[in-house]
């Protein structure tokens, strides 16, 4: 099957997989997608929607096609993501310490300050090695040749990796072909990594082996199937908040044999849910008590509470001074063109503009509360313009041809369809990078929305070794 | 391990023995029901008896038909012992515990609930019901064979047998005391010859049709049937054999953990009493007596290893 580039030129990555291609038809690459399918609906990786009751459980569409980068372009890439994962890391211990990027005036306080991922209850806390955010997504798009931008940080809890895993898997178990034809760096190491990242930011006191835990809202939440993946891969328990308990000036879990000592958390629920006590008091998904522990030390959680000030949008614009104010030099990547509407010449411009923008709300997420202007309708793209003119701190907006694409395969054959990339950060003892990360494809002719929730896809994602 | 864990793999096998103990039984009440000695619907009603679900049909339906009983045991939902609901928690237990079930047995789970409803919804239309049987039998064969080949002899592997070993251990009481009337020796002294069919549908339902006759080889005698499945020692489906299984298990659980909770006593005990058993005595002092106490100790020994795990935190 043909579909690369319709006679332009195969960028040199992808000339391996552009010649198999062709030596399949498209009746056999759509056999080996459904082969794939039933082969992710075996293995139960799916994602719970919100709302839908009777699909309530739905896989992520998988394309079969993989996006494949050099490995040049990989080591610039890789370079720019630890500067950018260690400056964000800096910026968090700062402002939770004395805030010297405030007083130089280099962010404006307030947009910190009274900022609602700002968690005040944080100031003054030692995290070991100072670390905040040890697990990052860094969401990254193609502008050019050799040339990529960051698009959103993510500082939180990003998911998605058990996808980035299991992508390999199916494509190692179903194109080995592909495989052996072309030098691919395995991804395989990622849960080791975790752990060992886990492991050097044990509070230091400890003269055993850490215990450590994955804590989930329990399954009904959208990412449970990755909760319980990367508990597994670890081989540690993956627990709920019923299942620990703060007692004697500890974290304990209740085991089999009675309750059990736990250093490490890896929570995977947001911070306002983490301790009833400090934050949303109806919370049943935390533990009473476990905010105090972190405080003295006893307990580290992973990522720390108040790692969202990092990756709000509003932040976002702001990211390339802040790289620039810790380590002294320019930032490596660069971010997408970004209008902060809380300035008012740009926001002038956004108002104008609008419906070239993409336009988001500072405190959205997973592809909701934003505009794609090309591909909304007069009545959606006046809908913003009102929104943005009420609270113009609230939004930001970005131009639209930020995305590249990535051949797909769909009905027709082959076709070009926008992707981005998310490379997963560990941040511990040193920095463990996965080579690759999660693509993200918008499978909708046209559409600029990767979300799953908003009818994205996923491909498996090659980095080349030389 | 987290209390919470090893109750949902507990609950996992229990519902997963239960799926293929509901298959049998109904295999059984189907095969009777085809027979020319059938009195209309007294069959069904000792099944759904047997299942533990003949309050709960009742109070749905106004009579005893075939259609509504092979649907009401294999696809009612509101039926929590039909084989869609006995799937659709053993896998919803395996699910939250994904991290301590292996890859194999998870998929032979999952395939399992994810094929029945269309599966069984063709078959039951095509008038194919004793393959849909065999079928529910094979998947749960090979979830049990994915277990056996594949976990962690540790803990996992422990509760799992547990909760094997004691729904199968109630499965094969429930359908002794449905039927014990057949198995007393007054149905032969009485003179009415003993009803054949019915002696070798309670082997049926157990799959031991043919070994019994490895076993015993005279003609079905009821109180070899009786001792066949109270207490020999051969016989897989055996309450003594299920109990030798749990015995192990305790005792397993017991070496690892490195303490001896009393729920092992407990099982130990009513082992030895099925070891040291003699039939006729027991058929002597009551076989419905018996078996009434047995699911009692059954249940109790549920609920001490329950607590000494700490199931629920």
């Amino acid at each position: 099957m043909r579909g690369f580039g319709k006679g332009r030129r195969v960028r040199e990555p992808y000339r391996g997989v552009a010649s198999w291609l062709e030596g399949h038809t498209g009746e056999a690459l759509h056999r080996k997608s459904r082969q794939a399918e039933s082969m992710f609906r075996r293995t139960g990786i799916t994602f719970a929607v919100y709302g839908a009751q009777e699909a309530s459980e739905r896989l992520i569409p998988f394309d079969i096609v993989p996006r494949i980068i050099s490995a040049a372009e990989w080591r610039k890439l890789a370079a720019g993501i630890e500067q950018r994962v260690r400056a964000l890391n800096a910026f968090m211990y700062d402002i939770y310490h004395r805030q010297e990027i405030l007083r130089a005036g280099r962010v404006p306080v307030d947009l910190v300050i009274q900022n609602a991922a700002f968690v005040p209850e944080m100031m003054g806390a030692e995290p070991p090695r100072g670390i905040y955010s040890h697990i990052m997504g860094i969401d990254i798009v193609r502008t050019g040749e050799n040339e990529f931008s960051v698009l959103e940080d993510n500082t939180r809890t990003p998911s998605g990796v058990s996808y980035m895993l299991e992508n390999r898997e199916t494509m190692m178990h179903m194109l080995p072909d592909l495989f052996r034809a072309n030098r691919v760096a395995p991804v395989e190491r990622y849960p080791e990594d975790l752990r060992a990242t886990l492991e050097s930011v044990a509070p230091s006191n400890l003269d055993r082996e850490p215990t450590i835990v994955v804590l989930t809202p329990g399954l009904h939440n959208s990412a449970y199937f990755e909760h319980s993946f990367l508990a597994d891969r670890m081989g540690v328990e993956l627990v709920e908040g019923q299942d620990l308990v703060v007692t004697g000036g500890q974290l304990m879990m209740k085991t089999t044999q009675g309750l059990k000592q736990v250093d490490v958390v890896y929570r995977r629920i947001d911070d306002d849910f983490l301790d009833p006590l400090v934050f949303n008091r109806d919370s049943m998904l935390g533990v009473p008590g476990i905010f105090d522990l972190y405080r003295a030390g006893r307990v580290t959680i992973v990522n720390a509470p108040g790692t969202g000030i990092a990756d709000d949008k509003s932040i976002y614009s702001y990211v390339p001074d802040i790289i620039e104010f810790y380590t002294g030099r320019p930032p490596i990547l660069q971010n997408v063109h970004t209008y902060n509407c809380r300035k008012p010449d740009e926001l002038a411009y956004v108002l104008e503009h609008m419906a070239e923008l993409v336009v988001k709300e500072t405190h959205g997420s997973g592809g909701y509360g934003m505009l794609v202007g090309p591909a909304s309708t007069k009545a959606q793209v006046e809908e913003f313009r009102a929104k943005v003119s009420a609270n113009p701190n609230g939004y930001i907006a970005q131009p639209t041809l930020a995305l590249s694409t990535c051949p797909t395969l769909g009905d027709d054959g082959l076709s070009p369809r926008h992707v981005d990339l998310r490379p997963f950060v560990l941040l511990g003892d040193r920095m463990r990078l996965t080579p690759g990360g999660l693509t993200r494809v918008a499978l909708r002719k046209g559409s600029l929305v990767v979300n799953s929730s908003q009818g994205g896809g996923t491909k498996d994602t090659w980095v080349l070794e030389e | 391990m987290l209390g919470r864990t090893a109750n949902d793999l507990y609950w996992m096998a229990r519902y997963m023995e239960r799926a293929e103990n509901i298959a049998r039984l109904l295999e059984v009440g189907y095969r009777l029901t085809l027979l020319p000695q059938d009195s209309g619907n007294s069959e069904w009603r000792a099944t759904l008896r047997s299942a533990g679900c003949e309050a709960g049909y009742l109070a749905r339906h106004a009579r005893i038909e075939t259609a509504e009983v092979v649907n009401y045991l294999l696809l009612d939902k509101d039926n929590a012992s039909s084989v869609l609901s006995c799937l659709a928690t053993a896998r919803r237990n395996a699910r939250a515990q994904r991290t301590a079930i292996t890859r194999d047995m998870w998929e032979s789970l999952n395939s399992a609930f994810l094929d029945f409803p269309a599966h069984a919804t063709a078959c039951i239309a095509g008038g194919e019901l004793p393959q849909l049987l065999d079928w529910i039998r094979d998947r749960s064969a090979l979830f049990r064979g994915a277990m056996l080949n594949t976990i962690l002899r540790n803990d996992t592997f422990y509760f799992t047998q547990l909760g094997t070993f004691l729904e199968r251990a109630d499965n094969t009481a429930r359908i002794l005391d449905v039927k014990y009337y057949v198995l007393l020796p007054e149905n032969e002294l009485a003179g009415g010859g003993v009803d054949t069919t019915q002696l070798s549908a309670i082997l049926r339902s157990v799959s031991a049709h043919r070994s019994f006759r490895w076993v015993y080889r005279d003609a079905f005698k009821p109180w070899h049937i009786a001792d066949f499945l109270i207490l020999n020692h051969e016989m897989p489906r055996s309450l003594r054999s299920c109990y030798v299984e749990l015995v192990n298990s305790l005792a397993g659980l017991a070496a690892s953990y490195g303490a001896m909770p009393p729920c092992a006593a407990t099982a130990e005990e009513i082992l030895r009493r099925l070891q040291g058993g003699d039939m006729k005595r027991i058929l002597q002092s009551g076989l419905h007596d018996f078996l009434a106490d047995f699911i009692a100790g059954n249940n109790r020994l549920a609920s001490e290893i329950a607590g000494a795990y700490h199931f629920n935190g």
